[in-house]
Order: C-alpha cells, then structure tokens, then sequence
C-alpha cells in the first residue's frame, strides 16, 4: 500500500537556517528506507504560500497559507509499505517526528 | 444449542472467517447468515460437528458475496481454487482455525480510537451485539452502529493488519490489548447503569481473553499474570456480591463461603508469582489487595493494614484521587474512622461528585456518631449513583440510619 507521510511542525525552528544534524538524520533516514521511499521533499515556508480559489468562475489569488496553524506542513514522503504497522515504523523514524508530528495518509485508489 | 455455540464461538469463528476472506463485514454477514441458516436447517437434521459446519457454510457466503460484489475477485478466485480440497477436512472441528489472538491486536490497534477499540473487540471477539455494547457505554445504537463501520473502514482503507506485532513492537501493543480486556472486565463487573448490577458474560469474556493472550508464546508482559489474577480475584466474588433478590451485599456482609475457591486460588498462585518479579506495576497491586481480601475467611479477619499500604504504593505509582480514597477506607479499617475522615474530606474538590465519595463519608460519619451529617451525605450519594441496585442499597442505607 502506498502512503503518504506528512510532518508538520513549527516552521519557527527552521527561521535561522537547518541544523546540521538533523539534515545528516534526514540523509540516513533515507539512505536506510530507499527501497521504500518513493518520493519526497521538502517545502519552503508558509510566509512564500500562496493560496488559490475559483468562486463563480472568478480566480481569487491570496497571500498565506490555508489555514493559520500553530504546526505547518513542511515535507512529506511518498512511500510503499506493506501495512499500516511499517508506516507508522518508518513515521517514527523521520527526524521531524521528534520535533513536531508526522501524519499517516493511505493513499486513495480509484478501480 | 445455536444460542450456547453463539456465545461461546462466535469470536473463534468469526476471528477465522476474518482471516481467511480478508474482509469484516463479509465475514460478520456470512456468519450471520450461517446462524441463521442453522435455525431453519438444524431443525430437521443437525450436523455432526456443528462449528465446522458454520464454518463451512459462512465460508462459502463470504465467497458468494464477494463474487458478487467483485470488488476483491482475485481474493474469490483464490478462496474457491482451494475450497474443494478444504471441504473434507471441514468435518472435524480442527478445520476452524483460531485467529482470535491475531485479531485481538488488529481490534486494539492504536491507530484506532479507544473507544472503537474496545467495542469492535466485544463485537467481533466476544459477539456481543451492537445494541448490547451501545447499552453497555450508554450510547444510543445508532451511534455505536456508526463507530463501529468506521472503525471496520478504517481497517481497510488505512490497510491496519491482521498479525500480532513484531517482536520489538509486542509489550507495547499488548499493553494496549491489556487495557482494553480490563476495560471490558470493569464493564461486566460494575455496569454503568440498569439494574443488573454485575455483567457476568462481559467478566467471563475478559477472562478468556486474557488467558488467550496468555497463549502468546513470548508475551514479555508481565503484568498479563497480574491482570488475570486481578480479575479472578475481583470475579471469584461474584455469587457472593447481590443477594436472592438481586441486591448489593457489601464486602464486609458478604457470605464468603460463596467465593469461587478455585478461581482464588488460581489468583492467588498468579499474584504471587507476578510480585516475585519487582517491580510490582499497577495490576499487581490491585491484584494483591485483592488476594488479601481473598485470603481473610471472616471479614475481621481481613489485614487492613496491608491493604492500606498497598493502596499507598499503587498511590505512589498512579497518583489518583480513586485510589486515595480507598487507601482512607483502608485506614479507617485498621485505625479507626477518626484517622480517615481528614484523609476522606482531603479529596472533596476531585471526588464531589463521585457517589462513592459521599458514600464513604457518610460511613464515616456515621461510625463516629455524627448521624445527621451521615444521613445527608448517603442521600447526596443516593442522587448521584446511576446504577439501580447501588442506589436500593443506599436508601436501605438512610432507612437503616434514620430508624437507629
């Protein structure tokens, strides 16, 4: 089953730049899961979001994030795990986890 | 008979359906269907080994069922190739396989809410009904209905497991399990209202759930002895706790030689040999207190002392206002009701409006000669208790105050 692994957590953290060691924790994380790991990335800051609606056929463009959160969506992996029960073992391994939290979605399947 | 093998199996049956089709409410469906069929069909010519053949029909359902909703046709396909080559062995009761222990820990998964936890485990491992569960947590059944489908759609959707967790993973999670059986026990044995005052089915069913998790070859949970013996203790009290006529008899009015001395003394082994291994955890010392209750054959007897410093180190362990007030019911039995009413009225803010609370009190109260203020506070108890047979006992309680 596919998953997606969102980590949310205080973006404030990351103000000043990335810690060193914790980017190395990232690397391990996915040198140790790559044949699990299906895609990944990181995201900017919700200062840089930008929000976009259609109401009526109109485009209404505004600055910000969706919703005003106290943790922010910051980075996801897409990965393949067998069951819920891996998932969870890889969501507890992302270094984010420690921090903030990491959020499992199965995958939608359309047949 | 259908009623008696209901009861007993339903859990194995259904646990083993589950485990072969892959799908909940298939397997429910097809077992109910089974059951029902066997009402009509039992009649004019029961089977030899009635469970392999609800097995074997309910097996043969769920296959219907899901040819016809096609949804998993591969899963079908691969049911049916080798339905023919199990159908022989279906005769004897070995051909039902006992999944119970894997499923108990996809029921009590924790990416499932607490709730739903326990409920689909008394559904699907215990076959109670949805309206017997909803009655139990005091929900209306629609809502329990509801979190029920919720739970089993997640199950799916979220692709939760049927397997008992991985090593590293198995005392965690079997805690988890642990709490949900003593969740279902306390249930049974204190209903939260209506007029029964203990669910006996509801105790036997926690019961056997424990001892099935005990199967588990290397359950590293310690506590799991503890939990059974607690509960045995707690249960071995049963015919002893109402009267004839259903009333509450309190432990100290007890009729002792009614205790069930087998599951007393199976406890007691079990209790022992879990404070063996220190440090003792909260059900050991629940469960010790239990077995000194157990082992005191008139209630003077009892060795209040060393109950109260069991309370005191489960206190120490589990700070909660529930225990403290035990521990002062302890202390007034061995220093007289002088030395607990400070400890009893220390809790006022936490437990006013716990009806067990003023029900102390007022005992207190009373043993110390302070009629009035008892007679109040067993009233105060009498309003705030939801259980029938409690509240009976509580205005015996004031009639009995008021007369002397």
């Amino acid at each position: 089953m596919q998953y997606l692994l969102l980590i949310y957590e205080n973006e404030k953290r990351f103000e000043h730049g990335y810690d060193p060691k914790e980017m190395a924790d990232y690397q391990a994380f996915g040198k140790e899961f790559a044949s699990k790991i299906q895609g990944g990335k990181a995201l900017k800051p919700t200062s840089d979001a930008t929000t976009v609606k259609v109401r009526d056929g109109k485009r209404l463009t505004t600055d910000g994030p969706f919703a005003e959160t106290k943790e922010q969506l910051g980075g996801f992996y897409l990965v393949d795990a067998k069951d819920i029960d891996e998932a969870i073992h890889m969501a507890s391994k992302i270094p984010g986890a420690r921090f903030g939290s990491v959020e499992v979605r199965p995958i939608m399947t359309f047949s | 008979m259908i009623d008696e093998i209901y009861k007993a199996d339903w859990g194995r049956l259904l646990s083993g359906l589950i485990r072969a089709v892959g799908d909940f409410d298939v397997a429910e469906e097809a077992l109910q269907d089974a059951f029902a069929a066997a009402v009509t069909e039992w009649a004019a010519n029961a089977p030899r080994n009635p469970r392999a053949w609800l097995y074997g029909t309910a097996r043969h359902k769920a296959i219907d069922k899901l040819r016809r909703r096609a949804r998993l046709s591969a899963m079908a396909a691969a049911l049916s190739a080798d339905e023919e080559a199990a159908a022989p062995a279906l005769a004897d009761d070995s051909a039902v396989p006992d999944e119970r222990l894997r499923l108990i820990f996809t029921c009590c998964h924790p990416a499932l809410a607490p709730e739903a936890q326990v409920a689909l485990t008394l559904r699907t491992l215990c076959g109670l009904t949805t309206e017997e569960i909803a009655r139990a947590f005091l929900v209306p059944p629609a809502t329990m209905a509801q979190r029920l489908v919720r739970a089993k759609s997640k199950i799916r959707a979220a692709g939760i497991p049927y397997q008992v967790p991985s090593f590293e993973e198995l005392p965690a999670r079997a805690s988890m399990v642990m709490a949900v059986v003593y969740l279902v026990f306390n249930e049974g044995y204190s209903a939260a209202q209506g007029d029964a005052l203990i669910r006996h089915d509801l105790c036997a069913e926690a019961i056997r759930l424990a001892r099935l998790l005990r199967a588990l070859p290397p359950v590293p949970v310690r506590e799991l002895d503890a939990l059974l013996a607690l509960m045995l203790l707690h249960d071995a009290r049963r015919d002893a706790r109402t009267d004839a006529e259903g009333e509450m008899v309190p432990l100290a009015e007890q009729d002792r030689t009614r205790w069930n001395r087998t599951q007393i003394e199976e406890g007691i082994a079990l209790v022992k040999d879990a404070l063996r291994h220190a440090p003792a955890g909260p059900y050991a010392l629940e469960a010790a207190i239990a077995a000194v209750h157990a082992e005191a054959s008139r209630a003077q007897d009892t060795d209040w002392r060393q109950i109260a410093l069991l309370y005191e180190r489960l206190h120490s362990l589990h700070p909660s206002p529930v225990v403290a007030l035990n521990r002062a019911v302890a202390v007034a039995m061995a220093d007289g009701p002088a030395a607990a009413l400070p400890l009893v009225d220390a809790l006022a803010d936490e437990l006013g409006s716990y009806h067990l609370w003023h029900a102390t009190r007022a005992d207190l109260l009373h043993r110390l000669g302070r009629r009035e203020e008892a007679i109040a506070a067993w009233k105060r108890a009498h309003e705030l208790a939801t259980n029938d047979a409690e509240r009976r006992f509580l205005t015996r309680r004031i009639q009995g105050t008021s007369l002397t």
